[in-house]
C-alpha cells in the first residue's frame, strides 16, 4: 500500500503537467479565435489541475504522516518520534515539499478564479487561466526535473533524520503556507495583467476583477511576514523581530510592490487612470515573488536561514523568472502605448496621494532590492566580498517611509481629481494637535534629551497617522455632528472597503509606534547570574531561582526559572529553556516572555558559567511597544479581509463600457 | 487648456516627482553605502591587507579547536582559515550553533593589539551550514575538504 502512494503522487504530478500544457494553449487560442468551446475548457481545466496537484500533495502528506522513510524527502526531514503537527509541517519544511505547496497554491488560485469568476467575460477568464496554467507548467517542470519529492530510497533507513528543530514550532508551522499563499496569490494579478495586455484593454471593470486576488494575496503575505517576524522574535532568542536578512527582504519586496498595486488599482477602478502603471506593477509584484523564490532556493546569498544550495535549481527559477517576466514585459512594451489614459487629476488630489504612495513604495522596494542584491553584484564585478546589513536598510528605508506616513494621513481626506490641501489640513486640526502633543509628551516622558528627539518624532508620526485615520472615519459617519443613531447607521452602511482602509491604516500607525519604541528604547542586559541573584531591568527585579534539566518529547532541555517582581510583588514566573534536540542533534533557545500587552519582558537562559560555579549566563530584554507590531499586523490583515467582503466584489457584475478602440484592439489580438 | 496639453502637464508632474524621488533615494543609498557597507575578510586577508583599526568588517573562518575560553559573559576564541589565525573577543551569548571546528562569521573591528572585537557573532539555522564566504576562504587557503559541502548540501528550512 505505502509503496504505491508515492508513485500515485508522482503520476498525478506528471498528469498535472500534461493538463497544464494543454490548458496553456487551448483556452488562449480559443479566446483568440473567438471559439466558445475552446474557451470553455479553461474552467474544468483549472479544476482538474488543482485536483491533480492536490492529490500529489495529499500523497506526500500521507507519506510524512505514516513516516514512510522509503521516500527520500521523508527520511531526510522527518522522524518517527516527532509530534504529529510537525510531521505534517515537515511536508513543507524542505525544498521539495515546499515547492509542491507553492504549486498547490498556484493551482488553488486558478481554481478559485474558475469557480467564482461567473461574471468575468469568457475571453478574459480563458486568457487569465491560460497564463496561470503556463506558470503552473513551468513550476511543474521545475519540480519534476530538479526536485522530485517522491524519489524512493532503497533500502529505506530505519528512521528519519528529523526536522530542523527551529522549525518545530507552531509559529513556523504556519508561516510558510501563509507566505506562499501571498507570494503565489500575486500570480493571479500577473495572469490578469497579461490577459489584459493580450486583449489590449484595461478598464475599471478589469481593476474590480483583479482586486479580490490582490487583496487575498496581500492579506496572506502580511500575515505570513508577521508570523515569520514573531517567530524570529521568540524563537531565535535575540529579542529582535526584523534583521533585514536577505530572506526577510525576499518576502518584503513583493509586499511593498503589492501594497503599491493595491493602491494604484483603486485609481484604475474609480478614475480609469494610471492603467499602464498598474499593469506594470502587477508584473513587477509577481516578478518580486519569483525573485524571492530564486534568492531563497538558489543559495546565492548568505543568510541566517540555511539553504540547500543547488545551482541547477537556482538556474531553473532564474529561467522561469526570465521567461515569464521577460515575456510579460515585452508584451507590455508593445501594448502599453495603446492603453489610453483616462481621468485627469491635479497633483493635489486623491489620485495624486495614491500616486505618491506608489512612487514611495516602489522606490523603497528598489532600495531594498539593491541592498539585497549588492553583495552579488559586488562579487560578480570583483569589488570584494561585502555584506549589506541593517544599518544600510535603516538609513535608506526609514527616510522614505516618513513622507509616506505623512501622506497616508492627508490622502484619504482629499477629493478625487482636484483636492483642497488647506481644507484637508484644517479638517485635520485634531490630528495636527495630537501629533504636536504626542511629540512633546513622549519627548518629556522619556527624558527630554537631544537623543530622544528622533524617537519623539516617530511617536508623533504614529499619532498623526492614527488620529488622521480616525478623523477621516469620523467624518464619514458624521460622528458628533449627527445624532448617535445616524452615526451608527452610517457606520453600518459604510462600504467594507472603507472599513478596510481605516483598519489597515490604524494597523500601520501601531506598527510605526512599535518600530520607533523598539529601536530607540530596547533594554538589554547580559550577565552571569547566580542562582538566587536578582537583576534589575526597566523596573523589574528578575531573580533566577533555579535551573534544572527536563525531558521533552524529542529533546532534553535546561530550564531556568525566573521570578519577576515589581516593587517587591511577584508578578510572573518565567521558564526559558535551552533545548538540545535528539534528531538532528541541535540546540535551540526558547525565550520566555512576560507581556503587559504594551511591552515585553524577555528572558533567555544560556550555558552555566564555567568561571563561576552555580551561575548561568542569562540575557534579559525589555521590549517596549513590541506587541503593537503584532496588533498592527493583525489589524492590517483584518483590513484586507474586511475589504475583501466589500459588496462590490460579490454582487452586481461590473459592466464593461464598449469603446471602439478597445474592441478593435481585442479583435486585432 | 486642451485635454492633450493637460495630459502632458500631468505626465510632466509625474516624471518630475519620480525623478526627485529617485534622486533622493540615490543620495540616501550612496551615503548609506559609504558608512554601512561591510566587507568580508578571512584571517589571511586581515594579515595581508592590514585592515584599518576603525573599519568595521566581517571575519569568517573556522573556530579553532581548543581555542574557546569563556569568562563570565566574555568569550575569547581564535578564527582560522588554516593559514592564518586571528584572536577574537566577544561579549555576549554565543549563538546556539557556535562550536569549535565549525564555520563562523563575526562582525566587528580590530583593536590596537590586533584582537578582533566582535560586536556580533552570526547565528545560523543549521548545524551543518557553511557560510559560502567561509567555504571560499577555506578554498582559497587550500584547506578545503569536500566533507564540508556534503554536510551542507541538504537539510534546510525553506521559506
Amino acid at each position: 500500500m505505502t509503496l504505491s502512494i508515492a508513485e500515485l503522487g508522482q503520476f498525478s504530478l506528471a498528469l498535472a503537467l500534461c493538463v497544464a500544457l494543454v490548458q496553456s494553449i487551448v483556452p488562449l487560442w480559443g479566446a483568440h479565435r473567438g471559439d466558445g468551446a475552446m474557451m470553455a475548457m479553461a474552467r474544468p481545466g483549472a479544476v482538474a489541475l488543482f485536483g491533480l496537484v492536490a492529490v500529489a500533495f495529499a500523497c506526500l502528506t500521507y507519506s510524512f504522516v505514516v513516516s514512510d522513510f522509503s521516500v527520500s524527502v521523508v527520511a531526510q526531514n522527518s522522524h518517527s518520534d516527532k509530534p504529529m503537527l510537525y510531521k505534517v509541517a515537515g511536508v513543507w519544511g524542505n525544498h521539495e515539499g515546499s515547492l509542491l505547496l507553492w504549486i498547490t497554491a498556484l493551482t488553488f488560485f486558478g481554481l478559485a478564479v474558475a469557480l467564482t469568476g461567473r461574471n468575468l467575460p469568457p475571453q478574459l477568464r480563458a486568457r487569465a487561466l491560460s497564463v496561470q496554467a503556463m506558470i503552473t507548467a513551468g513550476f511543474l517542470l521545475f519540480i519534476l526535473l530538479t526536485s522530485n519529492p517522491f524519489i524512493r530510497l532503497n533500502p529505506p533507513p530505519m528512521d528519519g533524520k528529523g526536522l530542523n528543530p527551529l522549525l518545530q514550532d507552531p509559529g513556523l508551522a504556519f508561516h510558510p503556507p501563509m507566505l506562499y499563499l501571498g507570494y503565489v496569490g500575486f500570480s493571479m494579478a500577473f495572469s490578469f495583467a497579461v490577459a489584459a495586455l493580450i486583449e489590449g484593454r484595461v478598464d475599471a471593470a478589469w481593476a474590480r476583477w483583479v482586486r479580490p486576488w490582490t487583496l487575498t494575496a496581500w492579506t496572506f503575505l502580511t500575515l505570513g511576514i508577521a508570523l515569520g517576524s514573531w517567530w524570529a522574535y521568540y524563537e531565535l532568542g535575540w529579542g529582535g523581530w526584523w534583521y533585514w536578512d536577505p530572506v526577510e527582504n525576499a518576502s518584503f519586496m513583493p509586499w511593498l510592490a503589492g501594497t503599491a498595486l493595491l493602491h494604484s488599482a483603486i485609481v484604475v477602478e474609480k478614475r480609469d487612470s494610471l492603467k499602464s502603471w498598474t499593469i506594470l506593477l502587477s508584473i513587477l509584484t509577481f516578478a518580486m515573488s519569483l525573485l524571492g523564490t530564486f534568492l531563497v532556493r538558489s543559495g546565492v546569498l548568505t543568510s541566517v536561514h540555511a539553504f540547500a544550495s543547488d545551482p541547477t535549481r537556482g538556474m531553473f527559477v532564474l529561467i522561469l523568472l526570465a521567461v515569464s517576466v521577460g515575456g510579460a514585459l515585452i508584451l507590455y512594451a508593445f501594448r502599453a502605448p495603446t492603453l489610453q489614459g483616462g481621468g485627469l487629476f491635479t497633483p493635489i488630489s486623491r489620485e495624486g496621494g495614491l500616486l505618491l504612495n506608489n512612487l514611495l513604495m516602489t522606490t523603497a522596494m528598489a532600495t531594498v532590492l539593491l541592498g539585497t542584491l549588492y553583495p552579488l553584484i559586488a562579487d560578480a564585478f570583483a569589488l570584494g566580498k561585502v555584506s549589506v546589513g541593517a544599518p544600510f536598510f535603516n538609513a535608506v528605508f526609514v527616510p522614505l517611509m516618513v513622507p509616506l506616513v505623512v501622506v497616508m494621513g492627508i490622502g484619504p481626506m482629499l477629493a478625487w481629481k482636484r483636492g483642497d490641501l488647506r481644507g484637508a489640513l484644517s479638517r485635520l486640526w485634531v490630528a495636527l494637535a495630537a501629533t504636536g502633543l504626542t511629540m512633546a509628551g513622549s519627548w518629556l516622558y522619556v527624558g527630554g534629551t537631544i537623543d530622544d528627539l528622533l524617537a519623539a518624532f516617530g511617536f508623533g508620526l504614529a499619532a498623526w497617522l492614527l488620529v488622521a485615520t480616525l478623523v477621516e472615519w469620523a467624518e464619514r459617519v458624521k460622528l458628533f455632528r449627527a445624532p448617535a443613531g445616524e452615526s451608527l447607521r452610517r457606520a453600518a452602511n459604510l462600504p467594507r472597503a472603507a472599513w478596510g482602509m481605516t483598519l489597515a491604516h490604524t494597523g500601520m500607525a501601531l506598527v510605526v509606534a512599535g518600530v520607533t519604541a523598539s529601536s530607540a528604547y530596547k533594554g538589554e542586559l547580559v550577565q552571569s547570574q547566580k542562582i538566587g541573584e536578582a537583576v534589575r531591568i526597566a523596573g523589574y527585579d528578575v531573580t533566577l531561582t533555579s535551573a534544572a534539566t527536563v525531558q521533552g518529547p524529542n529533546y532534553e532541555a535546561q530550564r531556568g526559572i525566573f521570578e519577576v517582581r515589581k516593587e517587591g510583588e511577584l508578578i510572573a514566573t518565567l521558564t526559558p529553556e535551552k533545548r538540545l534536540y535528539r534528531s538532528p542533534p541541535m540546540p535551540t533557545t526558547e525565550a520566555a516572555i512576560h507581556t503587559t500587552g504594551l511591552s515585553d519582558l524577555y528572558t533567555v537562559i544560556g550555558d552555566p558559567d564555567p568561571a563561576l560555579p552555580g551561575a548561568y549566563v542569562t540575557r534579559l530584554y525589555h521590549e517596549p511597544l513590541v506587541p503593537l507590531l503584532w496588533y498592527g499586523a493583525l489589524l492590517m490583515a483584518a483590513g484586507g479581509l474586511v475589504s475583501l467582503t466589500d459588496r462590490r466584489h460579490r454582487v452586481g457584475a461590473p459592466v464593461r463600457k464598449r469603446t471602439g478602440a478597445a474592441t478593435t484592439a481585442a479583435v486585432k489580438a | 487648456m486642451s485635454r492633450a496639453a493637460t495630459r502632458k502637464k500631468r505626465r510632466l508632474y509625474m516624471v518630475v516627482a519620480g525623478l526627485l524621488l529617485l534622486g533622493t533615494a540615490t543620495a540616501l543609498v550612496l551615503t548609506a553605502f559609504q558608512d554601512n557597507l561591510v566587507f568580508f575578510y578571512s584571517p589571511t586577508d586581515v594579515q595581508a591587507k592590514k585592515v584599518g583599526e576603525d573599519r568595521r568588517f566581517r571575519l569568517g573562518g573556522l573556530v579553532k579547536d581548543g581555542s574557546v575560553v569563556k569568562t563570565g559573559s566574555e568569550v575569547r576564541f581564535t578564527v582560522t582559515d588554516m593559514n592564518a589565525d586571528l584572536p577574537v573577543s566577544y561579549s555576549g551569548i554565543l549563538p546556539d550553533l557556535f562550536r569549535e571546528g565549525q564555520g563562523v562569521v563575526a562582525e566587528g573591528k580590530l583593536d590596537r593589539s590586533g584582537v578582533f572585537i566582535a560586536k556580533e557573532v552570526l547565528a545560523k539555522h543549521d548545524e551543518n551550514y557553511m557560510p559560502p564566504e567561509v567555504a571560499e576562504a577555506l578554498k582559497k587557503s587550500g584547506q578545503w575538504t569536500g566533507a564540508q559541502t556534503d554536510a551542507a548540501s541538504h537539510k534546510a528550512p525553506q521559506n
